[in-house]
């Protein structure tokens, strides 16, 4: 079942909605709502955990005959936190102002569960081909999601998505959406409209 | 005074989880039950600030020291997995009613990622010993605070008509926006 073409497309697609890590898993929850107060801020986000998680997922697969079980989890810590500081660098290098309104969240890509999720239950125990494809998937899924509730909360918030004007002038923003609660709430009725339309599906 | 402060500025008005976004993966996860939350937040409040005062001295004398700043993400991570394994087999050894007391959640801490938050925004904030090890402390408290506010919240839950998509998570965070909302009442206390 390894060489087929339609598993590959398969382990690519299951990212996206089936097994979506934010919608459906509920995992890495923090960036989500963090960093999603407008649609570039949270695809800037997408991109830095897309780097990491392939390039994690790339290496692990490779090494995964050599890691001992027993050190498994710091071997992955230590992998994907080497992957972030390079993504970390690069964006404050070249992307400074992006870099200024992630904050700490950039280098908390560590401790996100996704990216140590798909390790521990993915790419330490699939060939290279499979743990990139299904890595692309998980973190295009995130990606996704992220620019979905930033381009939201930015249009309600602010009136605005990737700093243009979508709403008429007469429109008075919602702080509040852009704000805290915003994140929480947006982020609680989009995992339950995922559920509401899977149940309807079935 | 400026120590109590950040004591107030850390636990309440930045809260770790309603305010800054940490550390919402136990919130959601552990925040079920009032017991098991408490237990959470006293495991969490006790590895901070050790973390807090390890990763100060950490950044002090080796990464400043030796000019090696960009293993800063590497060195912290690796400082908060091995300090919990530690502080794990010390309470097992030291005192055994706590450790089954905290039990599971302890490892459970590694991933947990407002303590690499802590050592991160403690660095950015350049306090000074003293002041980390109060901030570790207040960051936890804030912590437990939200995580037993929100154990109690969910327990009255259980009882309410919730729509059937929406139970769990869902629901979760929605209450959560409105605890948030009532925290950033908070903001402009000092």
């Amino acid at each position: 079942m390894a060489n087929s073409k339609v598993t590959y497309t398969k382990e690519f697609f299951k990212g996206l909605w089936d097994e979506n890590p934010i919608l459906r898993m509920v995992l890495g929850t923090c960036p989500t709502l963090a960093v999603t107060t407008s649609a570039i801020n949270g695809v800037s986000m997408g991109l830095a955990v897309i780097f990491t998680l392939v390039m994690s997922s790339l290496m692990i697969s490779l090494m995964r005959k050599m890691i001992p079980n027993e050190v498994r989890i710091a071997t992955f810590i230590v992998v994907i936190a080497t992957f972030v500081t390079v993504a970390d660098r690069i964006i404050a290098a070249f992307y400074p102002e992006i870099s200024k309104s992630l904050g700490p969240f950039i280098p908390l890509i560590v401790v996100n569960c996704i990216v140590l999720a798909r390790q521990e239950a993915f790419a330490s125990k699939n060939p290279v081909g499979r743990s990139v494809i299904d890595a692309l998937g998980m973190s295009i899924g995130f990606t996704l999601v992220l620019l979905v509730m930033g381009s939201f909360r930015e249009l309600i918030g602010n009136g605005t998505i990737f700093a243009k004007q979508i709403m008429p002038l007469s429109f008075t923003p919602w702080m509040a959406v852009a704000l805290q609660p915003g994140a929480f709430l947006t982020l609680g009725f989009m995992i339950g409209i995922a559920n509401w339309i899977n149940a309807k599906g079935k | 005074m400026n120590l109590i402060l950040i004591f107030i500025s850390a636990a309440i008005i930045n809260n770790y989880v309603l305010v800054s976004f940490l550390g919402i993966c136990p919130f959601i996860g552990v925040s079920k039950k009032l017991g098991s939350a408490i237990s959470m937040g006293m495991a969490t409040t006790f590895v901070m600030t050790i973390t807090a005062a390890v990763a100060w001295l950490i950044n002090k004398y080796f990464l400043i020291g030796l000019h090696l700043e960009f293993l800063e993400i590497v060195s912290f991570i690796l400082v908060i997995a091995s300090l919990v394994q530690l502080v794990e087999m010390f309470i097992k050894k030291v005192s055994r009613p706590l450790y089954d007391a905290l039990g599971i959640f302890l490892p459970l801490i590694t991933t947990n990622c407002a303590i690499l938050g802590l050592a991160l925004f403690m660095v950015m904030k350049q306090y000074n010993f003293i002041e980390s090890i109060v901030y570790g402390f207040a960051s936890g408290v804030g912590f437990t605070l939200a995580l037993i506010i929100m154990a109690g919240i969910r327990e009255e839950l259980e009882l309410a008509d919730v729509p059937k998509h929406f139970k769990g998570a869902p629901i979760t965070l929605i209450v959560a926006s409105c605890l948030a909302l009532a925290f950033m009442g908070f903001s402009g206390l000092i």
